[in-house]
């Protein structure tokens, strides 16, 4: 990173901000410091990078891997993992493809289409984990094939073209010239944010993956709460399995593969404890945009792709490795 | 007037019987010693009781109302508290959330958007609690990870006190503390009984239990074996109840000892 940051020569003014970023905004300091670097050197770099154009590129590039990321949050947070993210995504797309144009029904019936799917792919995950008590790892992992299988199945294999108006309007439209994916991925953001940092639902989601012990003696029924994370992470996948495939107008059962690693991997990098226990939805989405910024970035200075998953890798690393240190400073966990 | 009469409760894990039909009363206000050997069902007991584990046969009875069949959310509405030995925290979350949860005040952010939890009044009755206690806490707005044990204990306690309970069961409270921290446990124990809330203390440290209960219950092979009145028993009664034979003076020597 450009950025050094000596927490050393100012410890008070550096871990107040700390202490303020955490309460305030529910964000590590460390990400807002990371991504405001990059921000700042790519600026230098390149004339195009601090442009409106741009910039809502970013957002645009970052809104389905950005709705993913909320979903790997709320369920990491707990102490889970979805597995199967990528592929639910895939099967949701095919869903609503088929439905608005294989079956011929109104557009609106693409958005629950996607939406549906990935919620039922979501419930059948947590009914396995909940009451077969199939580890999270594993069924995930086995609805990762089912679920890219059965998007394959139910579009043989090909890619399903032509949605209908409506549905290319929340792909490609501009209202005010801001695409929307990129409000229906902000507004979902700030809408899960407020869940998960803010309720009930959200305060026992992260005590669940802290203590799930302890949430159980205070009287609140875990397995029914996992039920609902994981039919909410499968819904999520199908939200964004609805941007991706009205973003290119069609349903692509290919969509979407190892999308559920990028995901996990911009939650990790915005705080989220891959234990479970602490994790916030503004931080996974600054984790969100510090992978968008470094790609956009390396793409507008022309560096190869393949150096791109190099950074992001190295990203990974570097924020797990912050937040070990820290903990290690501090805690007793 | 009886609070908690637990009425013929067997429990069995697999083919291990671990309750064979137990047999207790609590009074209002009254401080129990529950004792007994490692495996003879203690803990499984007290499970019953929060509704952590439910009864195979048998009826818990709380305020002369069934509870057999109620949740641990709602036997805890009721007052039943239990202080667990391995504290049971959250220990990324801080004090507050800690204290409150399952239980969180919520408010309208903004006057209109429902079910915000209310941080400030959690902190605010937090911080009172611990206060109450005469704890000293670094923050309570630090994950309760980052306390020491007789720390963490303060506020597992706060949690068991904060909503007016009627019945405070402790698991091991004093196993793993200091000497002066014992004896502010011992103490509280006393101040609980005279408010009028019921204890009812698991410990292998005989030496505590008889100094702060009024009766005493020996588990032995998951029955209550004996029910010894504290003021009229002594260490060697005690020991040869838990132990079930022969000549226990030796034992009992060394657990006055301490």
């Amino acid at each position: 990173m450009s950025v050094k940051e000596n927490p050393a020569s100012h410890p008070n003014f550096w871990k107040r901000a700390q202490v303020a970023s955490e309460e305030r905004l529910h964000v590590r300091l460390e990400s807002l410091v990371v991504l405001g670097g990059l921000c700042i050197t790519m600026t230098i770099l390149s004339p195009y990078f601090l442009s409106v154009n741009n910039i809502l590129n970013i957002l645009l590039a970052t809104s389905t891997i950005g709705v993913l990321a909320i979903a790997a949050t709320f369920v990491i947070g707990s102490g889970g993992l979805d597995l199967s993210l990528g592929s639910v995504m895939g099967l949701s797309g095919v869903v609503g493809a088929y439905m608005a144009v294989n079956m011929g029904l109104p557009a609106v019936f693409g958005v629950i289409g996607c939406i549906g799917a990935g919620a039922i792919a979501g419930f059948v995950n947590g009914q396995l984990i909940t009451r077969a008590f199939v580890p999270a790892f594993i069924v995930t992992l086995g609805m990762l094939g089912l679920a890219r299988g059965l998007g394959l199945v139910i579009s043989d294999g090909r890619v399903i073209y032509g949605l209908p108006s409506g549905l290319l309007y929340l792909g490609q439209g501009r209202p005010l010239g801001i695409p929307m994916p990129v409000i229906i991925f902000l507004t979902t953001a700030l809408v899960t944010h407020y869940i998960l940092a803010f309720t009930r639902f959200g305060r026992y989601t992260l005590a669940i993956g802290d203590n799930e012990n302890s949430t159980r003696t205070a009287g609140i029924n875990v397995e029914r709460h996992r039920l609902i994370l994981y039919t909410l992470s499968g819904g999520l996948a199908g939200l964004a399995g609805m941007l991706f495939m009205a973003r290119i107008n069609s349903g692509d059962p290919t969509a979407g593969i190892s999308y559920e690693l990028t995901a996990i991997t911009a939650a990790i990098i915005g705080g989220t404890n891959l234990f479970g226990g602490r994790g916030s939805i503004l931080g996974s989405m600054i984790g969100a945009l510090i992978m968008g910024v470094l790609q956009n970035g390396l793409n507008l200075l022309a560096v190869q792709s393949y150096y791109q998953q190099m950074a992001i890798g190295a990203v990974l690393i570097f924020a797990v490795f912050i937040d070990q240190y820290q903990m290690r400073k501090e805690a007793r966990v | 007037m009886t609070l908690l009469s637990i009425k013929g409760v067997r429990k069995s894990f697999g083919s291990v019987d671990v309750l064979h039909g137990v047999e207790i009363e609590i009074a209002k206000g009254e401080v129990i010693g529950l004792v007994g050997d490692n495996g003879a069902g203690k803990s499984t007991l007290m499970k019953t009781v929060t509704g952590m584990y439910q009864a195979d046969h048998g009826e818990i009875e709380f305020e002369g109302k069934s509870i057999t069949g109620m949740d641990p959310g709602a036997r805890r509405a009721l007052g039943i508290e239990m202080i667990y030995q391995d504290l049971a925290l959250a220990k990324q979350q801080d004090v507050a959330s800690n204290i409150f949860l399952g239980r969180e005040p919520v408010k309208k952010f903004l006057g209109i958007i429902p079910n915000m939890v209310d941080r400030k009044t959690m902190n605010i009755k937090a911080q009172a609690m611990i206060d109450d206690l005469g704890a000293h806490l670094p923050s309570i707005n630090r994950p309760v990870g980052s306390f020491s044990g007789g720390q963490q204990q303060t506020v597992a306690i706060a949690r068991a006190l904060t909503f007016n309970p009627k019945l405070v069961i402790m698991d091991e409270p004093t196993a793993a503390l200091a000497v002066r921290e014992v004896q502010s446990v011992l103490d509280l124990i006393r101040r609980l009984r005279d408010q009028g809330i019921s204890v009812i203390l698991i410990s292998h440290r005989l030496n505590d239990v008889l100094s702060v209960t009024d009766r005493i219950v020996v588990l032995r092979q998951g029955r209550a074996a004996s029910n010894l009145i504290t003021s009229e028993t002594n260490m060697t009664e005690m020991v040869g109840a838990i132990v079930g034979s022969g000549d226990m003076a030796h034992a009992a020597a060394h657990e006055s000892a301490g």
